[in-house]
């Protein structure tokens, strides 16, 4: 049984929760260290009032649109810089000036622009996602093989289905690291900028919910919602994106 | 008329500023039923000139008809067998990589497709792979994908450029074999690119030898009958390669 590697993590786990469960009790002050215990419930408690299931699903829909509204201007900026050659050049100068930048920088200003509200949040997801997933698609394209090439214009294809039937798997690879390095960016971005600035206040997400429950020293809650981020972030980078490369790259062949 | 004529053809080969000559006033023929080999010493062009008929490179000046017309661009009635292993596309299985071929190229409908990759798959004894993926299959097994493939899709002349020239010597010759077979089975027209003059000698009826830097035409005979020393004599002029002399 200690040989299954599920096995092994889930006892770490329950090590690891014993043992904040035992310096808990024995620091014996619920307002620094709340027990495993008082942690479980408050989440329990949060999820069946609906307040944390709401501050998480409105957390991911604003991930969503700055995700996918990051992805369309990828590829935009892809398909310049793979058709013309200034293009390429814009591409290479804006990921190199910009990709060091961490998103959240750009928050303040974000807020004079846009004002307070889901629009400074989404400009800011863009710059955490476009950069990532632009460069790595931009070079999954430049990696594939000019045999490939040639036996793709061979079938006659027009030029969209030879990009989309053709160019996008080969180079599915790269843009599937790319994908996955802009989620993470934006995941941490998004917490960090509803955390900080509170944003829309009343109908917050999750950083929200964290940064409020602190305010009102329910620090179970606030426990609560960090816990509720690391498992929503395992889930979707372990599970989610994981699944994603068993049945494509794995299965073909094609890691890189 | 000849189905693929190839009229005083020069090509070109650019990287960056520089141009220099690949080949210089290449013309043969090419007739219905036959396996052309285009035979020559590595550099001489000769995986050029099949490029130019595949329509990926233009040609500097003469031209190149199929049945007729101007090749203009790469199209589905030329179709190409590379020596490269990656040439099958790595997200379809075996079965669905002649299938695609056969429908993106709007030659056959999905049906027809999915029948016909079958029944070519089983010409070169692949059925029981037909839903592996490429990365699971030897160098030889993914090269019989391909030819068959090529040959699914019933082009007017199938382009081969050394196909066997990565595999090991036993396969390589095996190979030789099977396509033969298949050709004389369906009097498939093919052009043939090597730099074996066995091989050439092997599966060709009519040989095109062509001499490098840059590469010309030097003798066009029937393969029937014809002596490999005499051939090796025409290409290097009867002296030593140039490699061997410091052997």
């Amino acid at each position: 049984m200690f040989e299954s590697g599920v096995v092994r993590k889930i006892i770490v786990l329950g090590v690891l929760a014993l043992l904040w469960e035992g310096y808990a009790r024995w620091l014996d002050n619920p307002l620094l260290f709340p027990t495993f215990y008082d942690t479980l419930s408050a989440l329990f408690a949060s999820v069946q009032s609906g307040q944390l299931v709401r501050a998480v699903s409105f957390t991911l829909v604003l991930l969503l649109k700055g995700y996918l509204a990051g992805i369309v201007l990828a590829g935009v900026l892809t398909a310049f810089a793979s058709a013309t050659r200034i293009g390429a050049d814009l591409l290479e100068i804006l990921t190199a000036m910009f990709n060091p930048l961490p998103s959240i920088a750009l928050l303040p200003i974000a807020l004079i622009w846009f004002g307070l509200g889901d629009n400074s949040v989404i400009f800011v997801l863009i710059h955490a996602v476009l950069w990532s997933v632009a460069l790595n698609t931009y070079a999954g394209f430049r990696a594939v093989s000019s045999t490939l090439r040639m036996v793709g214009q061979n079938y006659g294809l027009s030029t969209f289905g030879y990009i989309t039937r053709i160019l996008v798997p080969a180079a599915f690879p790269s843009i599937l690291t790319g994908l996955k390095v802009g989620w993470a960016f934006a995941w941490r971005t998004l917490i960090a900028a509803e955390l900080v600035f509170g944003v829309s206040s009343g109908s917050g997400g999750l950083g929200w919910y964290i940064f409020e429950n602190k305010n009102q020293l329910l620090i179970p809650n606030v426990f609560a919602g960090l816990l509720t981020v690391i498992v929503l972030g395992l889930l979707v980078e372990n599970l989610l994106f994981k699944t994603i490369e068993n049945v494509t790259v794995r299965r073909w062949g094609m890691q890189v | 008329m000849s189905l693929l004529s190839v009229e005083s053809v020069t090509l070109e080969y650019r990287s960056g500023r520089q141009s220099f000559v690949a080949a210089r006033d290449i013309s043969f023929k090419v007739e219905s039923s036959d396996r052309f080999i285009i035979l020559g010493p590595s550099g001489c062009g000769k995986s050029t000139v099949l490029k130019a008929i595949g329509g990926y490179i233009k040609p500097v000046s003469g031209r190149i008809l199929l049945n007729g017309s101007t090749i203009e661009a790469p199209g589905p009635d030329r179709v190409f067998v590379f020596q490269e292993f990656d040439q099958l596309l790595p997200w379809k299985t075996v079965k669905a990589n002649v299938v695609f071929a056969l429908t993106a190229s709007g030659k056959f409908q999905r049906n027809d497709a999915e029948e016909r990759a079958a029944a070519f798959l089983e010409k070169v004894n692949l059925t029981k792979f037909a839903s592996s993926y490429p990365h699971t299959l030897s160098g030889g097994m993914k090269q019989r994908v391909a030819i068959a493939r090529a040959m699914a899709m019933e082009p007017a002349i199938l382009l081969m450029d050394e196909p066997f020239a990565a595999l090991d010597a036993l396969t390589r010759a095996k190979m030789q074999d099977e396509l033969l077979q298949l050709c004389v089975d369906s009097r498939f027209t093919v052009l043939f690119v090597t730099h074996s003059i066995p091989e050439a000698v092997r599966l060709g009826t009519r040989i095109l030898l062509l001499s490098a830097h840059p590469g010309r035409v030097k003798a066009e005979m029937d393969a029937r009958g014809a002596d490999p020393n005499r051939i090796h004599e025409m290409l290097f002029d009867g002296k030593l390669e140039e490699g061997a002399a410091h052997v």
